[in-house]
């Protein structure tokens, strides 16, 4: 027996996580059939006068997938905190910030990317022009990262508490907004023609922010929560 | 090896004193653990054992006074199993979030073999027993290679077979030059140099 590197044992945490998702397919579906729903509503809602969708689909698809995420950040760490993996995590000689990441990076696998691939579907749904698919595509791969990273320390801070759902959310919401002013506008920018990249820079600029930063945030909000 | 003054203890608590609630726990909690030790730690329910635990390996690190000084790699068992349901017990071994090693198949399945979880290897947790689930998790205690073993009432929810064999297996790691803090409401029946630590008395004998 020899004591793992901090990279294996990222990558055994990320299996883990992941292979728990997969064991547990509704929490993986969860959140794409969320979208599905509120996506089908605003036809309903607007009318279905393709124009009038058309005009509102970047900033629509946009709240949705900040609200699915909202969603799923709460349970992060919640399973692990209520069996007692939470403690052991946190003695254990790895950084935790590293763990965090891997967490982290798992929960964006089965939310945030998955959302990110099925977006152009829902957003033809909406009659999205076709020319700002593959800005909503990457504009979503690189906004649900840095929410996830968000949602993660807001899930850090209430996970020692039996209803943290409303909490969190008016934890976490507040930080979720740049994201979301960002992400709609480089959909919205490459729908009226506009280069989207600037946009994304921005959003990429964030996501860089987020990896540094919120996980020292995540940590400490770990141990509070198992502190107390 | 038992107790030898002039080695550095494994563990040192220095007038430690936790109040809950407006009631004082404990005060003044001196003691050093040294390899080849076994401390139990007694008192009545709420006496605060669980807290010293959390406060010696380090969970609890705000409101309380004193000071915990740790040498030596640890591993804690808490009250929790730490048991993945959806997982088997090989995967929950072999990905422990603990991170303490890596683990070849033999030796995981010789660990959950002699907490009597042999032919149970592949079938998720979920179909265990509670009992069981605590045997997986203690099946990490003949993985591990800390000197240092932290126990909040490990026979908890075990058999009388399986007390027995953990006690053996007690005495095997004291002996080895290993130190154990446990906290159980049972005497002890372990061939080792046995500390009490009595939580209502206060005093460290």
């Amino acid at each position: 027996m020899s004591a793992p590197g901090t990279l294996q044992f990222c990558i055994r945490l990320l299996r883990r996580q992941l292979l728990l998702a997969v064991r547990r397919p509704i929490e993986i579906s969860n959140p794409l059939v969320f979208f599905a729903m509120v996506v089908a509503l605003f036809p309903l809602g607007l009318g279905p006068a393709l124009e009038n969708l058309a005009g509102f689909a970047a900033g629509t698809l946009w709240i949705i997938a900040l609200l699915s995420n909202l969603l799923t950040s709460d349970a992060v760490f919640r399973s692990d905190f209520e069996d007692g993996s939470l403690e052991q995590l946190l003695l254990s000689p790895q950084p935790l910030y590293l763990s965090v990441l891997a967490y982290i990076g798992a929960h964006w696998l089965m939310t945030g990317l998955l959302l990110a691939l099925a977006s152009p579907v829902f957003a033809l749904l909406l009659n999205l022009p076709g020319q700002a698919l593959g800005t909503l595509v990457m504009s979503l791969l690189l906004g649900t990262a840095v929410l996830s990273l968000l949602g993660g320390i807001g899930a850090a801070l209430t996970v020692g508490l039996k209803r943290g759902g409303m909490l969190t959310s008016l934890l976490i919401l507040p930080l979720y907004m740049p994201v979301l002013i960002f992400g709609s506008a480089a959909v919205q920018g490459a729908v009226s023609g506009i280069p989207a990249g600037p946009y994304l820079a921005i959003l990429a600029a964030m996501l860089c922010l987020a990896i540094a930063l919120a996980p020292l945030a995540i940590a400490a909000g770990l141990r509070i929560s198992i502190d107390a | 090896m038992s107790g030898d003054p002039a080695s550095s203890p494994l563990l040192a608590s220095q007038s430690l004193c936790l109040i809950r609630g407006g009631r004082e726990l404990f005060r003044e909690l001196s003691f050093e653990v040294y390899a080849g030790q076994l401390w139990q730690i007694e008192g009545l329910n709420g006496a605060g054992k669980t807290s010293l635990i959390r406060i010696l390996c380090g969970l609890s690190r705000f409101g309380f006074e004193g000071e915990v000084v740790c040498n030596s790699p640890l591993l804690y068992l808490g009250h929790q199993p730490a048991v993945k349901a959806l997982l088997t017990p090989r995967e929950n071994l072999s990905w422990h979030v603990s991170g303490d090693g890596l683990h070849s198949n033999t030796q995981i399945e010789s660990a959950l073999a002699r907490v009597g979880l042999s032919g149970y290897e592949d079938v998720p947790c979920h179909t265990l027993s509670a009992g069981q689930h605590r045997r997986v998790n203690l099946a990490r205690l003949f993985l591990s290679e800390a000197a240092l073993w932290l126990l909040d009432e490990p026979f908890a929810a075990i058999d009388k077979e399986g007390v027995d064999e953990l006690q053996t297996l007690l005495t095997a790691h004291v002996k080895a030059g290993g130190a154990v803090v446990m906290t159980s409401h049972q005497a002890l029946q372990v061939n080792c140099d046995v500390r009490f630590l009595n939580l209502g008395a206060g005093v460290a004998a």
